[in-house]
């Protein structure tokens, strides 16, 4: 890997470009995690606790390997762990590293209302910076693979960065460094993409006919790319979504929403204006108090 | 107390009056900090509340206020703002109404049909965003509720909160059109000329129970 800027291409609650000029012109980042060759060993989450200096709390067993059982802003990676019976009446044991995506058009980013809370690099790596971060709990909103998590101390957002600060120096992610078995790869996303179409190829040979790439066309591709063993179910990956995709509503929300309403309440309030100046204010004046008074003495 | 004027009806108490300008103070830091977050060109308006955790925090807070006091107060109208059949007529006489020729409107009473609609539109609205507030205050009831209820809560929330600030807006110009207006709830009270002019049911109402004349 050459070294690697960390320029912003794109900026959360911003309506302006960002700085385009310098690019990852020898071509953007992305993590490849073959699950078919992970053997759940969880040395990617102990590599992501001692890069990042994250200690998640002692949880509970909850009936299965999940451990912890789900991603927290202390556990930026988890292992998943589902035991699938496929027709044959085997038992295959599905391993899933789950943590964010890198979406190359993240829900997250989308979401966020405070401007440079959250920032893609030009390499494809989405960031949170916490410091901008004001706690509103929208980037959770936003993503369609369920990710961030806010603090319960700090309430800030928190995830994966991809070992930014890692990529940046030409090394790769600490969880790809770890990995015993090769199943995670690290490097430009063509390379990953046809590291993996060699994998695929291998697991067609070997009888799994539908083993493909997760890399879903719904968020532009993803800078986190799976190879799946069951392409065409990914949803067997404890969860994974087969088609995400940034919700209607919250494009509808982040999207015309907001030019349109600020700009209806500018139009009323013009109307308004142009009401007291073309028609003028009602006044009351002295004949109302006269006719007033007038109908009071006739009262009774 | 000051002894009964004749040049002066009482339209507010002074307890609706204040409880009024709660709900308005409410609003106006509701819609500066709601806006911040809710347009990236606004967002410098979360200054005013001390950064944008500040306003994140502060909002919510400010919100179950106003919901509180707003229904205080609607408990306290709701009975004005029925609509009756002389409304409708004022309503199909809106081009009389915006050209300020109101002898051709039908006798008003406490509130006009107007005045009324405004009200029903900000029960409902209220309603509406204290509901989908709760289920997108991240830091207590957000873990409640599932992704699409969220999401559909913070469209909805950006929804009510656009009609209520742009109901709101109508509501203060219509204040600074009929003239007189704002001083009743400021001071309480209006000119009998102003309540035979604007509200002439009403003004009958008054002359017959409460008017020294």
């Amino acid at each position: 890997m050459p070294l690697q800027s960390l320029d912003i291409v794109r900026r959360s609650a911003t309506t302006l470009p960002e700085p385009e000029v310098r690019g990852a012109h020898t071509g953007q980042v992305a993590k490849l995690i073959d699950t078919t060759k992970c053997i759940g060993c969880k040395a990617c989450q102990v590599a992501c606790m001692e890069w990042n200096d994250l200690r998640d709390d002692i949880g509970t067993c909850t009936g299965h390997y999940d451990n912890p059982h789900d991603l927290s802003e202390h556990s930026w990676t988890l292992m998943r762990f589902f035991e699938y019976e496929n027709p044959k009446g085997d038992l295959e044991w599905l391993i899933r590293k789950d943590g964010c995506m890198h979406c190359e058009d993240p829900g997250c980013l989308k979401a966020c209302p405070s401007p440079g809370a959250i920032v893609q690099y030009a390499n494809g790596i989405v960031d949170f910076q916490e410091e901008n971060c004001i706690g509103c709990g929208y980037c959770v909103t936003g993503c369609p693979f369920d990710v961030p998590r806010i603090s319960k101390s700090d309430k800030k957002a928190y995830k994966c960065t991809l070992c930014s600060d890692r990529v940046a120096v030409g090394l790769e992610p600490a969880c790809v460094k770890t990995c015993p078995t090769g199943a995670i790869v690290f490097g430009t996303k063509e390379d990953m993409k046809q590291h993996a179409e060699e994998r695929i190829e291998d697991l067609k040979s070997r009888g799994f006919d539908q083993a493909g790439l997760y890399d879903p066309a719904g968020v532009s591709g993803t800078h986190v790319m799976y190879v799946l063993h069951h392409a065409d179910q990914p949803g067997l990956y404890s969860g994974l979504p087969e088609n995400p995709k940034i919700s209607p509503t919250v494009r509808l929300w982040k999207g015309a929403a907001k030019p349109l309403a600020l700009f209806a309440m500018a139009a009323t309030a013009a109307v308004g204006f142009l009401h007291y100046i073309g028609i003028g204010p009602n006044e009351t004046d002295e004949g109302d108090e006269e006719a007033a008074r007038r109908e009071s003495e006739k009262a009774p | 107390m000051n002894p009964p004027n004749p040049d002066r009806i009482i339209r507010y108490t002074a307890g609706t009056r204040i409880n009024h300008w709660i709900v308005a103070i409410s609003f106006v830091l509701l819609a500066l900090s709601g806006l911040a977050l809710f347009h990236p060109a606004l967002f410098w308006l979360t200054n005013l509340f001390g950064g944008g955790p500040w306003t994140r925090i502060l909002h919510p807070f400010i919100g179950c206020v106003m919901v509180a006091a707003f229904y205080l107060l609607a408990a306290h109208f709701w009975r004005d703002n029925l609509m009756q059949p002389r409304d409708w007529i004022w309503l199909r006489k809106i081009d009389d109404v915006v050209g300020n020729r109101e002898e051709n409107l039908p006798d008003v009473g406490r509130y006009n049909a107007g005045q009324k609609l405004l009200f029903f539109t900000l029960v409902v609205c209220l309603i509406g965003l204290l509901l989908s507030g709760i289920v997108i205050w991240r830091v207590y009831f957000s873990a409640f509720f599932p992704i699409g209820a969220i999401r559909a809560a913070a469209l909805l929330h950006a929804f009510f909160a656009f009609v209520l600030i742009a109901s709101i807006i109508v509501h203060i110009y219509a204040g600074i059109w009929v003239k007189g207006s704002i001083r009743a709830m400021t001071r309480g009270w209006v000119s009998p000329g102003w309540a035979w002019k604007h509200h002439r049911a009403w003004f009958r109402e008054v002359g017959k129970g409460m008017h020294p004349k």
